[in-house]
């Protein structure tokens, strides 16, 4: 073995191994006790609070951050750059910042909130609220999946497409669109797992509804790391599925 | 004949690009070729026909009706644009009826139109296929019939010619012949070749740093360049500066350097002179020719590129280039380091001012 090969295997087992033990100890020491949430019907109701909520925000920032997406691949200037710094914003606040900005916006006394409790729609401790702070932290990971995929279709392709009688709207839908359908379905998945593990904004915005990351958070100051075992489990378990399906998806194109 | 295309006085900027001041007029059923090298604007040139661009300045008329404004849907060109485009998440029968779906075709119509032109392409046995396993030749005539099953006013080529393999090259350029013959429709066709040019066009316009150098018959942009890069890119070969005076009778003299060249017309000043390489008569010995250019010069090197030989020959510091067929370069038993006569008649002398 070559002393390069040696010097890159060691700090890249280093750093490989440190995210994965965790992991690893968790599966192995909450495995036994993944059946005790079978009767745990606030962990559940969590739970499907969780992803009820998730998909509802990855299903506005998909639909939203589509058209958003297009717009930014292929329209270039001064505006566009402007937008783009934007909305990588969330990703670089604390998250807890991140809640108190959405609760300071969309509250039902501030003008937006009243707007929105007059379509039914309050914010303060409620499922749209969870819906909301889910929101403001997972649109820039949609976008940045979302964008990259149009990036990735040449436009030649809608060129052409133009010159055989479709419009802007129908090129979209009939070729940039599909070919771009795999980000989509990996924005959304990644959208949908940063949702459902967001903590910070959710408990700021809404405390209550309980959703499963905020339960952990409870037990976990309530009764200690034996009280959060399962749940943690469990979750770990869903988000490695939800990791597989995607990189399933991402090869099936290559 | 009507005109198809006419382009009017057009600009467009592009980044620090510019297409400057384009005018031309392509007929019905004309071959046009736009020639010119990497970066002359040919491909930009096309996107504003095709109206994918628009004109910052000028007019695009198509078929008689101002389309300057019209976006690329409503104008009916097809446009192959040079890696083809074939949309990878459709079979080739979908591909093809692309744009026939979209005029809201019957099925039986779309089936039969499809049918029709893979048949006249000999693409059949593809129908059904995937462009991603499609090879090189059978992905450009797929884009060929998409473009064509939508009966477009003007074909729109961009270097068709370019992807493909060197060997089938001849047979692509035969094709696209019979295709042009075949479909009747008006051809505009962006290459760098200049023997792709000459081999297809009714019509060639010379593009160089986004303005139109020459338009004319290849004959016309081949023999009678209208300036220097022409002559060059045209691959003119010799192409000389030099000081012109009349002599009478219809002539003039140009002195290059050391050497005069009498050629016919009368000019006076600074000009450039062009001949190609097969105008140029040698002998190893001095013979009566009613040429009136006669030059002495030593073979300084020669290149053999297949049918003909081409021959570098110095003569008082001037290169001049020479075509010879083999035969003839055996026969004479040329060699390098020998001295040779060369004949130039004065009406094959291209004069550039």
């Amino acid at each position: 073995m070559s002393r390069e090969l040696v010097f890159f295997s060691t700090f890249s087992s280093i750093l490989v191994l440190f995210l994965v033990i965790p992991l690893v100890i968790c599966l192995v020491v909450g495995g036994p006790h993944i059946v005790e949430i079978a009767s745990d019907l606030e962990a559940l109701d969590a739970m499907r609070l969780s992803f009820y909520a998730g998909v509802t925000s990855s299903l506005l920032i998909t639909s939203f951050g589509t058209p958003l997406a297009y717009l930014l691949s292929r329209k270039k200037g001064m505006l566009a750059n402007i937008v783009e710094s934007f909305l990588e914003i969330p990703l670089a606040l604390p998250h807890s910042v991140a809640g108190i900005m959405v609760l300071l916006a969309y509250n039902s006394r501030a003008p937006l909130g009243l707007l929105l409790s007059n379509l039914g729609i309050i914010i303060e401790d409620s499922y749209w609220g969870i819906v909301f702070a889910m929101a403001f932290v997972s649109s820039p990971i949609f976008i940045t999946a979302m964008r990259a995929g149009f990036d990735s279709v040449d436009i030649e392709l809608e060129n052409v497409a133009r010159s055989l009688g479709a419009s802007e709207i129908e090129t979209f839908f009939k070729i940039s669109l599909p070919l771009a359908f795999r980000h989509l379905v990996a924005g959304f998945i990644l959208s949908l797992a940063r949702a459902i593990s967001e903590v910070g904004a959710v408990m700021i915005v809404a405390y209550y509804p309980k959703v499963v990351a905020t339960l952990i958070i409870e037990r976990f100051l309530g009764y200690g790391l034996r009280a959060v075992l399962a749940l943690s489990t469990v979750l770990a378990l869903v988000s490695l599925t939800v990791f597989a399906i995607l990189r399933f998806l991402l090869k099936g194109g290559e | 004949m009507k005109p198809c295309l006419e382009i009017d006085h057009m600009w467009k900027r592009m980044g620090k690009f510019k297409l400057i001041d384009i005018s031309m007029r392509i007929m019905v059923g004309e071959y046009f070729v736009v020639l010119g090298p990497s970066g002359a604007g040919k491909t930009l040139l096309l996107q504003v026909i095709a109206g994918i661009l628009q004109p910052d300045r000028g007019r695009i008329i198509i078929d008689g009706v101002d389309v300057t404004k019209a976006p690329p849907e409503k104008r009916n060109v097809g446009y192959v644009p040079q890696n083809y485009a074939l949309f990878p998440h459709l079979t080739v029968f979908d591909n093809i009826a692309f744009g026939l779906k979209l005029k809201r075709l019957s099925r039986e119509e779309i089936q039969e139109k499809v049918r029709e032109v893979a048949e006249k392409l000999s693409i059949e046995d593809l129908l059904y296929r995937k462009p991603g396993t499609l090879s090189g030749g059978e992905a450009q005539r797929v884009a060929l019939a998409r473009a064509l099953a939508i009966k477009p006013k003007l074909l729109l080529l961009d270097e068709p010619l370019s992807a493909v393999d060197p060997v089938l090259r001849w047979e692509v350029r035969d094709y696209l012949r019979r295709v042009h013959r075949e479909f009747g429709t008006t051809v505009i066709h962006v290459t760098h070749d200049f023997t792709e040019a000459l081999a297809l066009a009714d019509r060639i316009a010379v593009l160089n740093g986004g303005k139109v150098e020459q338009i004319g018959p290849p004959y016309e942009v081949f023999y009678k360049p209208r300036s220097e890069f022409v002559a060059w890119f045209t691959r003119t070969g010799n192409i000389y500066k030099g000081r012109a005076r009349p002599i009478g009778n219809g002539l003039s003299i140009v002195e290059v350097g050391p050497l005069s060249f009498t050629v016919c017309g009368e000019y006076e000043g600074k000009v450039a002179i062009s001949f190609r390489p097969e105008y140029v008569t040698i002998s190893k010995s001095k013979i009566k020719s009613s040429a009136r250019n006669e030059i002495e010069g030593e073979i300084e090197d020669y290149i053999d590129e297949g049918a003909l030989i081409l021959l570098k020959i110095r003569s008082m510091g001037l290169e001049v280039k020479a075509y010879i067929t083999k035969s003839s370069f055996s026969d004479l038993g040329l060699k390098q380091g020998e001295r040779v006569y060369l004949y130039i008649k004065a009406s094959q002398i291209h004069v550039i001012k």
